[in-house]
């Protein structure tokens, strides 16, 4: 700003609003002080002047923009304020653009409690990439409550209601008092380190205003982080979350909220087993039937309507997977023996020609006989017929290879050959 | 891949059900599909187990001559939870 020039008083107070609103500091203050000269025009916005002995600050909350928590401002009240410290032009003056005004008196602890919050939101704490899935079954619910209040009764009330064998354990600690915060901590540590253990609640009962402060602590927060396994955080209000809800895994209103979050309910995930185990055995029922119906098929086929040694073999194999298939349901129900046991019946009386309709072929000497299985058996010049899926071929062998069996061969569908 | 005890419920649970969609397409051999089944009915059994392996106890962590013991404990005044 040059000296040399005579500024309009529009020039001055802009300069002086550029000023303040390149301080850092003066972006976010807060402010302690008493509340006089109030006033509430139509405009819903509010008017004040917070002053002290020796100094006086005014003030506007602007409506829907600046807040007052847990107080209802009037002329006397001690308190603080939190907001951006700017000229206002028409009157030539500076003042507090309000955002938040706490009652002095709770505005301490608030305010440790907001730059604690703050700390561990930039730590990564509440990311909501860290909240683990809860387990589906876990081996045993860990709780970390008051031994003697009534979130372990309702938790534990409602985990036998949906699944009375899980199997659950206390680590007690105290839920409000000065040892409180040290108690819940080393309950999730202990829990953490028991084993067995694959999700852990920490909750406390319902009732009078009570004191959260416990939850509100850095070390159960951080107990709560450092938790090996998914916690679930039954404390705050939806309108009051403690940093142990917004930490955990999960928040649940209740601890009986919370239990039924942690623990299944049995008889669903029967259902869900049964219902899969059924929908296996429909499958490779059906997948046996194709098989069958191929067989079939081929059977009726005019080039292989003579049954063959070769075609006995894969009897045998298909035979072999049948037995295999018996064995494992007779392992899972009795009760579904007999209609196995029919399936096996129909199976067997068809031969069991699918594998030359995958493309493999029987190889013997013209006429019959057993099929060539090792090189060696027939010599160069001798005549060999091969029988495909669909008709047959006469051919003379040219070259006899002896070698392991198939080596470097593929099958029909490009596989290595075992 | 862990041994089968260490086999999550879910996991042995989504395991089945992979097996399942796989039995009911199309694309197994029909000894694919019995080897599938077989591993299925064994998923099943061990998730069945796991239903059935809780006890049921309500057990609380105490503190003695500096160890942590786990002790089966009742709520008092009520049904008795801890059997």
């Amino acid at each position: 700003m040059s000296g040399q020039r005579v500024l309009a008083v529009r020039e001055l107070t802009a300069y002086l609003q550029r000023l303040l609103a390149g301080d850092g500091h003066l972006a976010n203050v807060w402010v302690r002080g008493e509340v006089s000269n109030l006033r509430r025009p139509a405009s819903g916005h509010l008017y004040f002047t917070l002053k002290d002995q020796v100094a006086a600050l005014r003030c506007v909350m602007f409506q829907g923009r600046g807040r007052a928590l847990n107080l209802r401002l009037q002329d006397g009240l001690e308190v603080i304020a939190r907001g951006q410290v700017a000229i206002y032009p028409r009157d030539g003056v500076y003042q507090l653009y309000v955002a938040e005004v706490f009652p002095a008196g709770m505005g301490l602890a608030s305010l440790a409690l907001r730059e604690l919050a703050a700390r561990l939101e930039r730590e990564g704490l509440f990311a909501p990439d860290r909240k683990r899935p809860l387990p589906l079954l876990p081996r045993r619910v860990g709780l970390v409550t008051s031994p003697s209040g009534a979130a372990l009764r309702d938790m534990v009330t409602v985990s036998r209601r949906r699944f009375p064998g899980i199997d659950l354990v206390l680590a007690p600690a105290s839920v409000q008092g000065e040892n409180a915060p040290q108690e819940l901590a080393r309950a999730l540590d202990l829990l953490g380190k028991l084993g067995r253990v694959d999700v852990v609640i920490i909750g406390r009962g319902g009732g009078s205003a009570e004191d959260l402060s416990a939850f509100n602590t850095e070390i159960v927060a951080r107990a709560i982080y450092a938790c090996p396994v998914p916690v679930i955080a039954a404390v705050g209000h939806e309108t009051d979350l403690t940093l142990a809800d917004r930490v955990a895994d999960r928040r649940a209103p209740t601890p009986s909220a919370a239990a039924e979050l942690a623990v299944p309910v049995r008889a669903e995930l029967e259902e869900r087993l049964a219902l899969l185990a059924a929908r296996a055995r429909r499958g490779v029922e059906h997948r046996l039937q194709m098989a069958r119906t191929m067989l079939e098929r081929l059977v009726k086929s005019r080039g292989l309507a003579r049954p063959q040694q070769e075609l006995y073999y894969r009897q045998q194999y298909l035979d072999g997977l049948e037995q295999r298939l018996l064995a494992s349901w007779q392992r899972q129900s009795g009760a579904r023996e007999q209609a196995l046991q029919l399936l096996v019946a129909r199976l067997e009386a068809a031969s069991p020609l699918a594998i030359l309709n995958r493309g493999y072929a029987v190889c013997r000497r013209p006429g019959g006989g057993p099929p060539i299985k090792v090189s060696q058996e027939v010599v160069p010049g001798e005549r060999v017929e091969v029988i495909l899926s669909q008709g047959r071929l006469q051919c003379q062998v040219e070259d006899v290879k002896a070698g392991p069996a198939c080596q470097g061969v593929t099958t029909p569908a490009g596989e290595p050959c075992k | 891949m862990p041994a089968r005890e260490e086999l999550k419920f879910e996991e042995a649970l989504q395991k089945l059900e992979g097996i399942v969609r796989a039995l009911e397409g199309e694309g197994l051999t029909l000894e694919e599909s019995l080897d599938r089944y077989q591993e299925g009915i064994k998923l099943v059994r061990l998730c069945r187990q796991r239903l059935q392996e809780v006890e049921g106890k309500l057990q609380a962590l105490l503190i003695q001559e500096g160890d942590v013991v786990e002790k089966e404990i009742n709520l008092a005044g009520g049904e008795n939870y801890g059997a």
